[in-house]
């Protein structure tokens, strides 16, 4: 029984986005809230019907049939159909007769999809709804889940929701493919968009183990959709899917702690999937055209050498270099800090430790945990004293007491 | 916070004198050095170094090979920090590589353009 759900939890999942996309496709993208609605209806007539029925051969057909009838029944009857949907098709389309069909086929379905991917990543509206949008369009995640990912409730998940669907109508975007000259600057976005939302999961502080994968695997289906085109199938694509293959082959091991992650070193080597490693290093390599370098690509081959077992100077010395560049390109505190961390392992804890102290860091946990660490060689009581102060700033409770681990450790 | 350059002159180095492992020591120094820089956050922009052939156009129309016959420290490249005075620059500029072969580092506030 327990399968059973999980399977229609999962076809749900994939349904509900596939639909919605191509419906929102036909129709337009201000439509995007009946578009949910229809497909939600037509989830609870299969709920209905399959538990008193039992499931049909082909759930999948059966949706798109029972959506395609409501979707047209639902537009005709409103007018909205003759009235706006028509011209614009006929317009557009320059064709007298519109189709009076929806396309389910699966080429549709991808391109419906890339098309929505590209419209809910527009500059208009701000990121963290545009995280939030994807979940919703694009995987199929419900208000409680996504919810729950933003460490929020679910009246701030629906108005923020609420407020870039309107966005998307008033700012009157379309689902199409943006124009050729402008494609490689939206492509970025929806880059940084998919790489939050990896972030978000990877990195996510819920406690929910099961949705932080989820999210991570969204991520990553999200990616390669872009792989299916030529136009969006670009070095930094590669470069990001390599990155997200090589940080998810490390999930399992991550996870594998009762409810602390567990940290690189401790991990058992085993869990690591290496069937994704080697996806990873495929895509690494797919990467390496073109004569652009981006973050992606250094962020990658970061997390190419992190997937070496091996803890020498020279595999650090790699790590240290990357993150070198990767500072040069644009900076941030956690490059910053990791950066110092394999100067670290690379060439020895008095040389990063002069290092560190120059960072000045203030209030930032993970750095107070740094300076612990590398007082732990020279200073033990100024090493304690330093993740004292990080237990404090720590955010959540399962940092604290990871910390507060690593204090009774040294004491 | 403001943009300095610093101006990293040196003496020629014989590239062919070093072996490749003395080489990467060297690059990795600069590496190192720079990207302590970068994580505090300082750097402006990427590195830029200067390959060692070049020209100078005098009064005239005088062209000559580059500077480098009449002076021991040669130009080999620069970069744009951030700082908030020309003293934190200049504590910035500590521990460069070209100090090590007797070479200077000049520090130099970028005017404000008004």
């Amino acid at each position: 029984m327990q399968e059973n759900t999980l399977y229609l939890k999962e076809l749900f999942q994939q349904e509900f986005v596939k639909m919605v996309a191509v419906i929102s496709k036909q129709f337009g993208l201000q439509y995007i809230e009946t578009a949910e609605d229809i497909v939600s209806d037509t989830f609870l007539q299969a709920t209905e019907t399959w538990t008193n029925k039992g499931m049909p051969e082909n759930p999948a057909a059966w949706l798109y049939t029972v959506a395609k009838r409501k979707t047209l029944y639902h537009f005709r009857r409103n007018n909205i159909y003759t009235r706006k949907v028509l011209p614009a098709i006929t317009n557009k389309e320059e064709s007298i007769v519109p189709k009076e069909d929806i396309n389910f086929s699966p080429q549709h379905i991808k391109d419906s999809q890339l098309q929505m991917l590209f419209a809910i990543c527009t500059p208009a509206i701000a990121s963290e709804a545009q995280i939030g949008l994807a979940l919703r369009i694009l995987c199929g995640f419900g208000i409680d889940e996504i919810a729950e990912a933003f460490l929020s409730n679910k009246e701030a998940i629906n108005k923020r929701l609420f407020r870039a669907k309107e966005k998307l109508r008033t700012e009157q975007v379309s689902m199409e493919m943006p124009p050729e000259k402008e494609l490689p600057e939206r492509l970025q976005n929806v880059l940084h968009i998919i790489y939050l939302l990896f972030n978000e999961g990877y990195f996510s502080q819920t406690q929910n183990e099961v949705l932080r994968k989820d999210l991570c695997f969204e991520a990553l289906r999200l990616g390669l959709l872009l792989t299916d085109y030529a136009a969006t199938n670009q070095p930094e694509t590669n470069a990001l899917i390599a990155l997200m293959c090589f940080h998810a082959s490390r999930f399992t091991a991550r996870q594998a702690g009762n409810d602390l992650p567990v940290l690189y070193e401790q991990q058992d080597i085993s869990l690591w999937d290496t069937r994704l490693i080697h996806q990873g290093m495929l895509f690494l390599h797919n990467s390496a055209s073109g004569n652009t370098i981006s973050p992606y690509h250094l962020e990658a081959r970061i997390a190419y050498w992190h997937c070496h077992p091996d803890n020498t100077p020279g595999k650090w010395q790699q790590i240290l270099s990357l993150y070198n560049e990767l500072l040069f390109m644009n900076y941030s505190p956690s490059a910053a800090l990791n950066r110092t961390y394999a100067l670290y392992k690379a060439d020895g804890w008095e040389v990063a430790l002069k290092e560190a102290e120059k960072l000045q860091l203030i209030n930032n946990h993970f750095y107070s945990m740094l300076l612990g660490e590398l007082y732990t060689h020279s200073n033990l009581p100024k090493a304690i004293q330093y993740f004292e102060e990080a237990r404090m700033l720590a955010k959540t409770v399962t940092e604290k007491r990871h910390i507060q681990q690593r204090i009774a450790q040294l004491t | 916070m403001k943009d300095f350059v610093l101006l990293f002159r040196q003496p020629g180095i014989d590239a062919s004198r070093f072996t490749p492992q003395e080489m990467e020591t060297y690059i990795k120094r600069w590496d190192d050095w720079i990207g302590g820089i970068a994580a505090q956050g300082r750097l402006n922009g990427s590195r830029k170094r200067l390959t060692q052939e070049g020209k100078v156009l005098k009064a005239g129309g005088v062209i000559t090979d580059g500077p480098f016959v009449e002076i021991k420290e040669r130009l080999g490249g620069l970069i744009i920090v951030k700082a908030e005075s020309l003293e934190e620059a200049t504590t910035l500029a500590h521990g460069c590589p070209a100090l090590d072969l007797n070479g200077s580092v000049e520090i130099r506030p970028v005017m404000d353009e008004h």
